[in-house]
Formats: C-alpha cells, sequence, structure tokens
C-alpha cells in the first residue's frame, strides 16, 4: 500500500543547512492504522509532508500503491491540524465537502449524497449551509473530516488533527476517527504527539527518535479491535505500552539514538 | 499600501455594526448631524460675506437646478461618468489580471517589480500634458488616464493578497488535487478578495480626482471641464454647484461600492466578528 524507502529531508537555507529526517523506512499495509509519535520537533510534520507529496524528499523514495509519490497523489486526503484554515471561509459547509468531489468530476446526484452521507456520519447533518467560522473548533475539524471521507480515499493522512480542540471533543473525534476507519476500510496514518491518543487509535505505533529523525521503534499494538474510551484505555495491555512508549520518547527527547554511530556524531 | 488593509476595514466593520444597533432616528441623526451642521456654518458665513468669489449658499442652491437640470446632467455629467466607470473598469482588469499573475510567479514579481516601482511614482495628472500629445483630447485619452492612475492601488494590493493567501489552504488544494483553474476561481482569487476591495476603493477615489482633472486640461464637454468654464467666465455660483455635485457624485458612488462589498465579502466580516467572539 504504502512503502517508505531511506527518505531523508534536508532543508537548505544561507544559514546553513538542517537534517530535519536522516532516514526512514517503513510499510503500511492496507487497511491498517498506523500511529506516528515523536518528541516535538522530530519533523513529523515534514515526514507527512513528504508522504502527501507537498514537500519533495531530499532522497529516498515513497511508492503509494505501487506508484512514486513525486506530487499529491490521487486517492488520497489530508486532514490538517489548523482546521479554521484548511476549510473554504467562502464556502458552506456542504460545499466545503462538495468541491474535490466536483473536481473529481462526480455526478450532481452522487455529489450530493456523498456529501449528505459524509456530514451525517461525523454528526453535522444539520449544519450543511452554515459557513466554516460559524461553527466551534470541534466541528469545523468534523467538517474536514466529512470532506475527506467523502472523497473516498484509499489512504488518510491526518496530522495532529485534535492537537487544537479541548479533551472531550478530542476523545469524541478519536471515536469518530475508529469509526470511520473501519466503514470505509482506508489506511489510516495517523501523526501526534500524544502517546494514549496514538495507542488508543493505532495498530502499530512508530515512534521517532529527536532531530535528524530515524525510528526508534514499530510497536505492535495489541488491543482489541473493537476500542472505547473507558474499557480500552484502563486495560493493562494499554498501560504496558504507554509505558513502554513514554520511556521511548524520553529517551528521544534526551538525544538517544539506535544506531551508536549517529549518537556519538550527535553529541 | 497594505498595512491600510488591516487597519481600516474591522474598524470600519464594527463602526457600521455600532452604527446599526441604534434606532433608525438615532442612526439619521448620527449620519446626518455634521453635514448639516457644515451646511449650516456656511450657509451663515456666506449670507453675511459680502464677497463676489464667496456668494451665499442661498444663492447656489438657487442656481442649482438651472444649472444642472437643464441639459447639462446628460450633457456634462453622463459623458464624465461614462468615462470614469471606463477607465475604474480598465483599471480593475488590468490590476486584477496583472497583479494575479504577479502574485503567483515570484519570478515574474523580481522582473516586473522595478519598473513598476518606478511608473507607480509618477503621479498620473503629470501624463496628461504628454498622453494629449499621443491620444489627442479625446475619450481615449482620459478613459487612459483615469486607467493609469487607479490601476495601482488594485495592482498592489492585489499582489499582496494573492501572495496572502493562506498556505494551509494552498496545501488543502493541493491535496484534492484542484485544477489550475478551480484554484484560481475558488482560492486565489476569493482569497485575495478582501485586499482587492481595499485596493479597489482607494482606486475610486483616484478615479474620480482623475476624471475631473482630464477634463480640466483639454475636453469639450465634463463635469470638470464645466467647473473650469464657469471660473473662467466668473459664473461663481454656478461653479460652486458644480463643486458640490462632485461632492454628492462622491458620495454616492463610495454608497454604491459598500452596496456591492457587502455581499463580497460577507465571509470576511463573519469570520473576524468570529474571532472577535472568541469563537
Amino acid at each position: 500500500m504504502l512503502e517508505v524507502r531511506g527518505l531523508r529531508k534536508v532543508y537548505r537555507s544561507a544559514s546553513g543547512d538542517t537534517e530535519a529526517i536522516r532516514d526512514l523506512t517503513f510499510d503500511a499495509t492496507a487497511g491498517e492504522i498506523v500511529c506516528i509519535v515523536g518528541p516535538s520537533g522530530a519533523g513529523k510534520t515534514t515526514l507527512l509532508r513528504c508522504i502527501s507529496g507537498l514537500l519533495a524528499p531530499t532522497s529516498g523514495t515513497v511508492t503509494l500503491e505501487g506508484h512514486d509519490v513525486s506530487g499529491p497523489p490521487g486517492g488520497m486526503a489530508v486532514v490538517f491540524q489548523e482546521y479554521a484554515r484548511s476549510l473554504f471561509p467562502w464556502l458552506t459547509v456542504a460545499q466545503n465537502v462538495e468541491l474535490p468531489l466536483k473536481e473529481k468530476g462526480l455526478k450532481k446526484s452522487d455529489r450530493a449524497r456523498l456529501v449528505q452521507d459524509s456530514l451525517e456520519a461525523v454528526g453535522l447533518g444539520d449544519v450543511p449551509d452554515s459557513y466554516p467560522w460559524q461553527l466551534s473548533g470541534g466541528m469545523q475539524q468534523r467538517v474536514a473530516i466529512a470532506r475527506a471521507a467523502a472523497y473516498e480515499p484509499h489512504i488518510l493522512l491526518m496530522d495532529e488533527p485534535f492537537a487544537a480542540v479541548d479533551a472531550q471533543t478530542r476523545a469524541d473525534l478519536e471515536d469518530l476517527v475508529r469509526d470511520l476507519w473501519q466503514r470505509l476500510g482506508i489506511t489510516l496514518l495517523f501523526v501526534t504527539h500524544d502517546i494514549d491518543e496514538s495507542i488508543y487509535l493505532g495498530q502499530r505505533v512508530l515512534v521517532l527518535s529527536a532531530r535528524p529523525t530515524v525510528i526508534l521503534e514499530d510497536v505492535a499494538v495489541d488491543l482489541p479491535d473493537e476500542r472505547d474510551q473507558l474499557t480500552t484505555r484502563n486495560d493493562p495491555e494499554f498501560g504496558r505500552l504507554r509505558t513502554h512508549i513514554y520511556d521511548l520518547v524520553q529517551r528521544a527527547k534526551q538525544g538517544y539514538r539506535p544506531d551508536e554511530e549517529a549518537a556519538e556524531s550527535a553529541v | 499600501m497594505t498595512t491600510t488593509q488591516p487597519a481600516t476595514a474591522p474598524a470600519r466593520a464594527s463602526g457600521l455594526a455600532a452604527l446599526r444597533r441604534l434606532p433608525v432616528w438615532r442612526r439619521l441623526l448620527t449620519l446626518l448631524a455634521l453635514p448639516l451642521i457644515l451646511v449650516v456654518i456656511w450657509w451663515v458665513t456666506s449670507d453675511r460675506a459680502d464677497s463676489f468669489f464667496y456668494p451665499p449658499l442661498r444663492d447656489i442652491l438657487a442656481t442649482f437646478g438651472p444649472t444642472w437640470f437643464e441639459g447639462r446632467l446628460t450633457a456634462d455629467v453622463v459623458p464624465s461618468l461614462g468615462r470614469l466607470l471606463a477607465g475604474y473598469a480598465l483599471a480593475m482588469v488590468i490590476g486584477v489580471g496583472l497583479g494575479t499573475a504577479i502574485g503567483l510567479s515570484s519570478r515574474l514579481r523580481a522582473f516586473l517589480e522595478p519598473v513598476l516601482e518606478f511608473f507607480r511614482a509618477i503621479p498620473p495628472p503629470v501624463m496628461v500634458p504628454i498622453l494629449m500629445l499621443f491620444l489627442g483630447i479625446g475619450t481615449g485619452m482620459k478613459i487612459f488616464v483615469i486607467a493609469a492612475g487607479a490601476v495601482w492601488p488594485i495592482l498592489l494590493n492585489t499582489v499582496e493578497g494573492v501572495r496572502g493567501v493562506d498556505e494551509v489552504l494552498r496545501d488543502t488544494a493541493r491535496t484534492y488535487r484542484l485544477g489550475r483553474l478551480t484554484q484560481l476561481r475558488t482560492l486565489v482569487l476569493r482569497g485575495a478578495t478582501p485586499q482587492i476591495v481595499t485596493g479597489a476603493r482607494q482606486a475610486l477615489s483616484i478615479a474620480i480626482i482623475l476624471m475631473v482633472i482630464s477634463e480640466m486640461f483639454a475636453a469639450h464637454n465634463g463635469l470638470g471641464f464645466t467647473i473650469v468654464q464657469f471660473q473662467r467666465s466668473f459664473a461663481m455660483p454656478e461653479m460652486w454647484t458644480g463643486i458640490i455635485l462632485l461632492g454628492l457624485v462622491g458620495v454616492v458612488l463610495s454608497v454604491l461600492f459598500r452596496i456591492i462589498e457587502r455581499p463580497v465579502l460577507f465571509w470576511y466580516h463573519g469570520q473576524r466578528q468570529s474571532h472577535r467572539g472568541g469563537n
């Protein structure tokens, strides 16, 4: 489905080069949820921008469904953290969801059905004619999720989508995302800085090192597919994973790297 | 130029919003109080002044009707407004078109910037004598002068507006693979509209000034022409009515501008209001 091979990204500027990502290699199989966590400044957003084709890697390749990614590929949707800035303020909620479908060349009746269904799926069936700025932050992010769902992507990338909403809304939105993922059968790549969130949502958690980024560990989440906020979070396995990943992220913050050589050069 | 945009737009919006909360009679009073006071002062001071050049307002108002409503409205005012609209429309098309192209291409921007700065620095009225030599004194020259002066605020604000379109929104449009035309229409031009409107508002007052100036140099009709004719023939009350009429034209045009602006920028004002409300 998704193959990332030897991805490296160096930002070049007059004041010197910054190596954001050193070497990332991983796969995501079709229908999987992979969460990516790491300390702040670990190049998580850079990674997602490279995968989405918004940013060209310095070296290495991203392959999606057998095709090399050189620009934003078809069959992919991205939900950004800044919901207020990713919705078109001059379009209504329904028009925001419909715009990419129009561009895909879908018939009007199909578009209307997809818009209606996806808005209902995120619990916003009653506000299609509102404008995004008339809604609360959590509702705006729901619109962005509805837009992504209506687009019927094969892979959905989410870049810290709930970092700017309050804790209760966040829990609701996490359940919404799990629900959509199960229903649509899509591959989901979810970037977050929240360890609990990554375990709650993910089947796998990729823990990243500090900059320049490599993968510290690919942690399998051995929790049942049916999850809910209370039982899953109280599961002993959940606690074990949290301790383990927390420990990894702490060590990442202190500059721990798996390859000794890199650790020495970083000191 | 661009700094006026964030400063004026919300201030004006909130000023109007504050006004809208008042009952109708208070609203009218607020709007008309100062004009009334000024008219009264003019009336009183001119009534006593015994100056040929400063006739009583009473006389000016008495000559207003005969001066303008017996032929000059169609013979002079309409041609003036026609040239104003033509020049302004031309400035809008060129300003928004070229401004969008420059805003989207940093290479084009670097290439054109020195030349644009040079032409922008030349006050358009000084171009009138030169343009008269090339284009004659006809309607074409006047439209050109109006467009040449009014295009700059539109052009520069459009460039800034296009460059300022939100990065995240751009990324969103790219990831959903919106086509170039769709991006231009629904992303770039809409996103730049607040700045384009600011430029268009500044351009409107420049266009009115240039309409008058271009007619003062060489013309056989028009508002500016008529006012100068009155002045040269020492028809003082008539000259003053021309100036009043010009002011009224300006007021009407700015009201029209506001009526058009409101539906175009409803989302912009709505968004600003919801930000202030901490939504």
